[in-house]
């Protein structure tokens, strides 16, 4: 935890340019009714998660309580309160794909990786998410590495995907 | 701002390109300029089909033949287990499973000389020496497209392609010759009934709200589609999102409303984007705004984009989520039409119910009503998945048979497995068996089997599915998609769960079998919304239709599926076994051991089970004991 403030405040510090953009789209939704799930939207876009010090400013740009901020961002999964990797690999865990086989594929990515669903790996080069449904469903089973795709997956192939990306 | 006979200036000027769109039986040199339709949906997205986009304009430019063809990104053609899918108009040639290195040979044979590229015609369409078309496949034949009309047949993102093929022209007709009253009583007469999962009249949910003397009303398209397997809406906003504005904006002048929302799923980036310039279009040609084709009729829509929670699917959970505030539900009544988002009238619709609207306007009610069932009208959207081998989309007329959809349309179950089971309706629905194959599909009949209509996900099922381990994997999700606002539901769900993993652990009682049957009837009884109130949907059905295979579990300690970890064990038969070695360099855990070119062995205290031995081997000589 401790780790993870510093490095948030760091990086605000020296971005200044991120929280200008935070700013501004706060700005733009400040007048809106139900200002604050966009806003949080707009957050997690720029910095990749929601850091603690850039909700404090939420929440006194939108006057509201830091409690209920960390009530709403809390409750949805899209959004996160922790930093993730350079890569963030989605397994799709929707039905079609867990008909097909995916739970192996996830399995086989945490041994890979040595991290267990959730997790960052060490040199913080990825993180192992499960998701709900990506909607690919013909491609099954399926995951997402970034924004490449990709399909038709067994749990040999892990290996050979994950060098591209190290 | 757009008049009326803007768009039919519209209509006229597009129209040429649409009918070149159409099969038309021309064939060879004859045709002078052809369409290269390339599917433009997640699904074929993901395997490459921005890319071969890019590949075919420029083989095109190369070629020095831009004026005689036409490259449109479309929306989904259904077929996503052949994608990326390319069809070339007027032939109607289908081609599946299209790479970058096709395309010069493509272009070349077929888009210059005429002759259909044989590597990658789809199989189905091959009868003989003939190529047939698409549309006669037994894929496509059986499907009416309403609610995907559009979709493969025009650019999204153009609007007047959208309004070539009558477009706007509902929205125009309500407008300027319908009351409020007559646009309500033909979406009631036409018996659409909601498409979300509770097949609620749709007529009467505006017929309330419009009774509301409220000062501001508002109109909810619900896209947060978050059942798993399902993607019939994200679809609809890829391929055909004017169709979804459109509606809403009849919608909001049936109600008088003049916003409406879209709340749809931020996991959904391709349909965000597509559904954005849609709006933006829209505004620019005033089809939203201020005094609409000069009725004084005003109407605006905004996006909101969900953040991931399956409960918000429950409308009062939807609108707190509006609202700013965790999505939790409230109890019902008062019902959103009478007092919703900001306490205002609010009806909320899903996407594809909103796709049917402008053709039950353009058509009347009785076209549409002549489609289907007697309680369940028109078609519905099915997003087939699993195991079957046309995994996609398909729209087929109500009271259609799930033999007719599972092994005509979808083609059976590939690799000369057993059907084992169908899911319908997601986490809220349950499991059918072969015994239900000759059920009609309706909301009525699904419901009374113990599974229903839900979104419209349609899960097949082989040999290889254990069942107690699919009732496992929904519980898990609705557990961990419980708002836990409601006891039933947050523990409710947690016990269940817990239960289902001892039994396949190897570790169930018999009483835990009628504790199963027993909370899940009180889960349903008890939980306040949807959510808890179908959750336990799956595991009764389960139990109800593979009550042996949860006896195999108990009893006799076995999966007959071979799934369940616990359950099983890997074993090196060492007839087959070459001693490649390939096992032991793979196994994670050092648990096999042995000599080069003799028999390997598996130490089962050491195995953590992972299947890796049993994908590596090539010999066939890791089994599942």
């Amino acid at each position: 935890m401790e780790h993870q403030q510093t490095c948030s405040s760091a990086d605000i510090a020296e971005a200044d340019e991120r929280l200008e953009k935070v700013k501004h789209a706060i700005e733009q939704f400040k007048l809106m009714k139900g200002a604050l799930i966009p806003v949080l939207h707009e957050v997690q876009d720029i910095y990749g998660f929601l850091p603690e010090p850039v909700l404090q400013v939420v929440s006194e740009e939108l006057n509201l309580p830091l409690s209920e901020i960390y009530g709403v961002a809390s409750f949805y999964h899209f959004f996160s309160l922790t930093p993730k990797g350079e890569n963030v690999i989605h397994v799709c865990m929707g039905t079609a794909c867990y008909i097909k086989g995916a739970q192996a594929v996830l399995d086989r990515l945490s041994t890979e990786l040595k991290v267990p669903v959730q997790g960052t790996t060490e040199d913080n080069k990825f993180t192992l998410e499960a998701t709900r449904c990506l909607g690919a469903c013909g491609l099954a089973p399926v995951m997402t590495i970034g924004e490449k795709v990709h399909g038709r997956l067994v749990p040999n192939a892990v290996p050979k995907i994950l060098i591209e990306y190290k | 701002m757009k008049l009326l006979t803007d768009l039919d200036a519209i209509r006229t000027l597009t129209q040429s390109r649409l009918d070149n769109r159409r099969i038309t039986g021309a064939s060879g040199e004859s045709i002078t300029f052809r369409s290269v339709m390339v599917c433009g949906g997640t699904g074929c997205t993901s395997s490459d089909s921005n890319t071969i986009i890019a590949a075919l304009e420029q083989e095109i430019s190369s070629h020095g033949i831009e004026s005689q063809v036409e490259v449109v990104r479309t929306g989904c053609f259904g077929l996503c287990e052949l994608g990326p899918v390319v069809i070339v108009y007027p032939e109607g040639i289908f081609y599946s499973r299209v790479e970058v290195k096709d395309i010069p040979a493509l272009v070349e044979q077929h888009l210059l000389n005429g002759k259909p590229y044989d590597k990658k015609i789809y199989e189905k369409t091959r009868h003989g020496e003939e190529i047939l078309s698409f549309e006669e496949t037994d894929f496509y034949k059986k499907q009416v497209r309403i609610a995907l009309r559009n979709c493969g047949t025009i650019d999204p993102e153009v609007i007047d392609e959208y309004i070539a093929s009558d477009g706007y022209k509902a929205l125009a007709q309500v407008l300027t010759t319908m009351s409020r009253e007559q646009v309500i009583d033909t979406v009631k007469q036409s018996g659409l009934r909601g498409r979300g999962g509770g097949g609620f009249l749709t007529g009467l949910k505006w017929e309330f709200a419009a009774k509301q003397n409220k000062p501001q009303k508002y109109v909810i398209c619900n896209a947060d589609e978050g059942d798993p397997g399902a993607f019939m809406d994200r679809s609809i906003l890829e391929g055909n999102p004017h169709s979804v504005i459109e509606a809403m904006a009849i919608a909001g002048y049936a109600i008088g409303a003049n916003q409406g929302f879209i709340y749809v799923r931020a996991e959904y980036p391709i349909a965000v984007q597509r559904f954005t310039k849609a709006l933006d279009q829209a505004r620019e040609y005033g089809l939203l705004g201020d005094d609409i084709f000069g009725t004084g009729f005003t109407f605006n829509i905004d996006v909101r984009l969900g953040a991931g929670a399956f409960v918000c699917g429950e409308e009062t959970a939807l609108i707190h989520s509006i609202e700013g505030h965790r999505g939790m539900p409230t109890p019902k009544p008062p019902f959103p039409a009478v007092e919703g988002l900001w306490g205002m009238p609010t009806i909320i619709n899903n996407v594809e119910t909103l796709a049917n609207i402008a053709q039950i306007i353009l058509n009347g009610a009785e076209w549409y009503a002549s489609i289907g069932t007697e309680k369940s009208k028109g078609t519905k959207v099915f997003a087939l998945g699993g195991k079957v081998v046309n995994t996609g989309l398909v729209e087929v007329p109500m009271g259609i048979t799930l033999r007719e959809v599972i092994f005509e349309i979808g083609g059976g179950i590939p690799g000369g497995k057993k059907f084992k089971a169908v899911q319908t309706g997601g986490p809220s629905g349950g499991c059918l068996t072969e015994e239900h194959l000759d059920c009609t599909i309706d909301f009525d009949t699904l419901t009374s089997l113990g599974s229903m209509m839900g979104s419209g996900g349609m899960i097949i099922m082989d040999e290889d599915t254990c069942m107690v381990d699919v009732a496992r994997f929904y519980l898990d999700f609705t557990r961990d998609e419980s708002c836990g606002k409601c006891t039933p539901c947050r523990i409710g769900t947690k016990r269940l769960l817990e239960m289902l993993d001892k039994i396949t652990e190897g570790k169930g009682t018999m009483e835990d079998l009628e504790n199963l049957e027993q909370l899940s009837l009180q889960i349903k009884n008890a939980s306040l919304c949807a959510l808890g109130q179908t959750a336990p949907n799956p595991v009764l059905s389960t139990i109800k239709y593979f009550r042996d295979e949860y006896m195999a579990h108990i009893t006799d300690s076995k999966c007959p599926a071979g799934v369940c970890k616990s359950l099983i064990s890997y074993e090196i038969d060492a007839e087959l076994c070459r001693g490649c070695s390939l096992c032991a360099r793979k196994c994670p855990s050092d648990a096999i051991s042995g000599k080069v070119k003799e028999p390997y062995v598996i130490d089962k205290a050491t195995c953590i089970k992972c299947g890796v031995c049993f994908d590596v081997c090539k010999f066939k000589a890791v089994a599942i004991v």
